[in-house]
């Protein structure tokens, strides 16, 4: 079920933050949190014989079966400052590079 | 019963996905993966019936994060060369 | 060893979680929630604040929110103060990035040269993206989509420039001047809205016909603000990281 998978993405990305040592692929682990994340929350909402939450010529009272629209109007933002945090988090990235020529978190020394 | 069929193909899907982008050895490989997990979940967003979370996911997922992390480790190319 | 425990906690977390998921009575299973527990069914129904008219595409005039879009209904009318704060946060990230990458002088020189036809075919696939992209916003009371990913496309117009030609760099003066006026008009209308009704960022124009692309008040303008914004955000973030140290 989509539940379960968006809870194992989860502990995946964790997992990839904690354990790695370059910087590319703990910005790549918290992308993978962040998709778990709403893939999650909007399963919260879901109604198995709902419609998409818009009123259109084919939906057209609101005596019918919709899906719940909170939770997506809620992962609609959180997208959006996600993708903030990853381009601060790159351009970070570049600089880093720029002066220690390397990613690995090991070899960065005591500078 | 096809729908689901698909959401457990969709579901196994994106957990391979997700350990390949972790366990590869070169970034841009990463990368990559990373780029069709999101697509993936385009498709996963669909399922659920949320289109306005799907449609935004699908540009920003295809045509920003990706492009970003190629910029940054296009630099890193250049600067290994200049030297 | 960091790596054993880092698996043993990954592992006890996710069980715990699905565990509490199975039998807890806040969150049901997965597909069979009973909208009419929840406050989803006050905005659906358009009745928050006790607005009582039966909501029927075509017909109903003048409701509590007047979009056929729930889901805009609810960010940018309902909760259009949440959505001043993911500006905010937009604007910070895009700040930030312009402070570390902001002494660049010239482009990143490629090993490759894009050919003629490219450069020049570009230019009108250039245009129709743009297109796309103006349409996604102005319509986003009535289909799914809105102000976001709206503007994005029009950033990756931008960078569909910046990707067919290797000399290309747009006017950055322009595109902060833009943002900066934006963001500054979101919040001048959030206070006009305060002087006349009394409320920040209350919707006080009128509400016309539901479906109609004249209808929902403030929201095609507010959405029209918030498009123009990120997509002058993302293309000035882009325009920085294509750039390196060096004299131009």
């Amino acid at each position: 079920m989509i539940q379960i998978a968006g809870i194992l993405l989860m502990m995946l990305g964790l997992y990839g933050i904690l354990t790695n040592r370059n910087i590319i692929k703990i910005i790549v682990s918290l992308n993978i949190l962040e998709i778990g994340l709403n893939i999650f929350i909007i399963s919260i909402g879901f109604v198995r014989a709902g419609e998409a939450p818009l009123f259109s010529s084919e939906a057209k009272s609101n005596a019918l079966v919709f899906v719940d629209p909170l939770p997506q109007a809620l992962v609609l933002t959180a997208i959006v400052i996600g993708v903030g945090t990853t381009a601060l988090g790159l351009a970070f990235a570049k600089q880093i590079y720029a002066k220690y020529q390397t990613f690995e978190l090991d070899e960065m020394g005591e500078e | 019963m096809l729908i689901n069929v698909l959401e457990t193909l969709v579901s196994i899907l994106l957990i391979v996905l997700a350990f390949l982008a972790l366990s590869s050895k070169s970034l841009i490989k990463s990368v990559m993966f990373l780029s069709s997990l999101s697509m993936l979940s385009v498709l996963a967003f669909v399922l659920m019936k949320a289109p306005d979370v799907a449609l935004t996911e699908a540009v920003i997922g295809s045509g920003l994060v990706t492009t970003l992390f190629v910029f940054t480790l296009l630099a890193t190319r250049k600067v290994g060369q200049k030297q | 060893m960091k790596k054993f425990l880092s698996i043993v906690f990954v592992l006890i977390l996710g069980g715990l979680i699905i565990n509490h998921l199975a039998s807890n009575n806040l969150i049901p299973r997965f597909g069979d929630v009973v909208l009419t527990d929840r406050v989803s069914d006050a905005y659906i129904d358009r009745d928050v604040n006790g607005g009582d008219e039966d909501v029927a595409f075509g017909e109903s005039e003048d409701l509590e929110s007047g979009a056929a879009n729930t889901v805009t209904a609810i960010v940018a009318d309902y909760r259009s103060f949440d959505t001043l704060g993911e500006v905010t946060v937009l604007f910070v990230s895009s700040l930030g990035v312009a402070l570390l990458l902001g002494q660049s002088k010239r482009r990143i020189g490629l090993e490759f040269k894009p050919n003629f036809m490219l450069k020049i075919g570009s230019r009108a696939l250039f245009a129709i993206i743009l297109m796309t992209g103006v349409y996604v916003i102005l319509h986003g009371h009535l289909t799914p989509g809105g102000g976001f990913p709206g503007g994005v496309m029009i950033a990756s117009s931008m960078l569909l420039l910046y990707l067919a030609d290797d000399e290309f760099r747009a006017k950055m003066r322009g595109f902060k001047v833009l943002e900066s006026m934006m963001g500054l008009l979101y919040i001048a209308l959030g206070l006009i809205a305060l002087f006349i009704s009394g409320v920040f960022l209350e919707n006080f124009m009128d509400n016309g016909t539901l479906g109609t692309l004249f209808s929902a008040g403030m929201i095609p303008l507010v959405y029209s603000i918030i498009g123009l914004k990120v997509g002058s955000e993302i293309s000035s973030v882009i325009d920085h990281f294509l750039s390196e140290e060096g004299a131009s």
